[in-house]
């Protein structure tokens, strides 16, 4: 069947699969027919995940536990993938403190963990010449890059960091033909809105979405399928909003 | 550890045009003119940094006077 949108024969690295956005784009990705390795810290999430993902067109998924902050674990991830037609860089924290409170441990904290721990890993996978000809990199940054709103300093500092990076990366690996692109997600129902918003903080952003919903985490992982899929050929570089209309007004 | 007294005063220092005599253990806090989220959100990072305690916004949201946000954050030292 006629489909650019496949992800046929490709293998996918996804982070943050344990969870959310990760690990519903994980299982998209198993059924649009690639072979996926997983990667988070918590084991049991992980192997949910994994144990989700779509075998029916004879995929072989992997699942490597790795921590994203620490350099031998990140090291261990890079050796074990093989070769890789896209990974999803979608790990990702969140802190909520007005500017005048942060200290350099909440910097170090999430820029580490939203800018750097992104930027480490697909160089140590381009170092390792681990990503074919023609590849796809995805980051999952955020609306935030472009929008602030009180205590998301942090969030947004590293998410517009994150986004500067990919255009870097799109700039420096376009000779290789390798992609680099950008999702920017409004609210999506994860663990992460669930553990930083209040019931009634969550109430009034509702209305600051013009398709009045929210997101779920497939919203944002097809979207990230067409970047990872040959029907993206043409396109690097770009930012993607995926937010329900949010940015609209 | 800090008393009720040391709390109201740090409760205090994040309200500009309030003077620190109208705030006391028992000000109905919500009901400050300067009130709002942003002070919250200075409020649950004064007691992270004073504490070690992680507020939650509900937990500025449920409280009506000061007090009851000292009892909240020693609640949780518990
Ligand atoms: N939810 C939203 O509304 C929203 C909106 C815009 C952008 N985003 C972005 O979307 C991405 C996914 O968010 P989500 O909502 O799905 O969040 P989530 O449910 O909290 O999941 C976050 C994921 O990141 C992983 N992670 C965090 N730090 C890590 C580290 N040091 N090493 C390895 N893995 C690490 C977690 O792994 P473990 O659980 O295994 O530790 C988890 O799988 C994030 O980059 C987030 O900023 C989310």
């Amino acid at each position: 069947m006629y489909n650019p949108f496949s992800l046929k024969g490709k293998t996918i690295l996804v982070t943050g699969a344990s969870s959310g956005i990760g690990a519903a784009t994980a299982v998209e990705c198993s059924k649009m027919g690639a072979n996926v390795i997983v990667t988070g810290r918590n084991e049991e999430r992980l192997k949910k995940t994994f144990d989700h993902l779509d075998i029916s067109f004879g995929a072989n998924h992997l699942m490597i536990i790795a921590d994203l902050a620490d350099e031998t674990s990140v090291n261990s991830l890079v050796e074990q993938t093989g070769i890789l037609d896209g990974v999803v860089n979608n790990a990702g924290v969140n802190r909520v403190k007005p500017v005048t409170f942060i200290k350099q441990d909440d910097f170090d904290y999430v820029f580490q963990s939203n800018a750097w721990a992104a930027v480490n890993l697909t160089r140590s996978l381009c170092r390792k010449k681990k990503l074919r000809k023609n590849s796809s990199i995805v980051f999952t940054s955020s609306v935030s890059a472009f929008f602030n709103a009180p205590g998301r300093a942090l969030y947004a500092g590293s998410k517009a960091a994150l986004t500067a990076f990919m255009r870097s990366f799109a700039v420096e690996l376009s000779d290789k033909g390798i992609r680099a692109n950008a999702v920017h997600p409004g609210l999506v129902e994860t663990k992460l809105i669930a553990e930083n918003l209040t019931e009634e903080e969550l109430q009034n952003n509702l209305k600051e979405y013009p398709l009045n919903r929210f997101g779920k985490p497939e919203d944002v992982a097809w979207a990230i399928i067409y970047l990872l899929s040959d029907a993206s050929a043409w396109v690097t570089g770009t930012s993607m909003i995926v937010d329900g209309g949010f940015m609209l007004k | 550890m800090k008393s009720l007294e040391e709390f109201v005063v740090l409760f205090a220092e994040q309200f500009d045009d309030t003077d620190a005599s109208e705030i006391t253990a028992a000000t109905v806090f919500h009901d400050l003119d300067e009130w709002s989220s942003i002070i919250g959100l200075t409020l649950i990072a004064m007691v992270d940094e004073e504490f070690g305690v992680a507020l939650k916004g509900d937990d500025v949201k449920t409280s009506v006077t000061v007090e009851d946000l000292y009892n909240k954050v020693l609640a949780y030292l518990k």
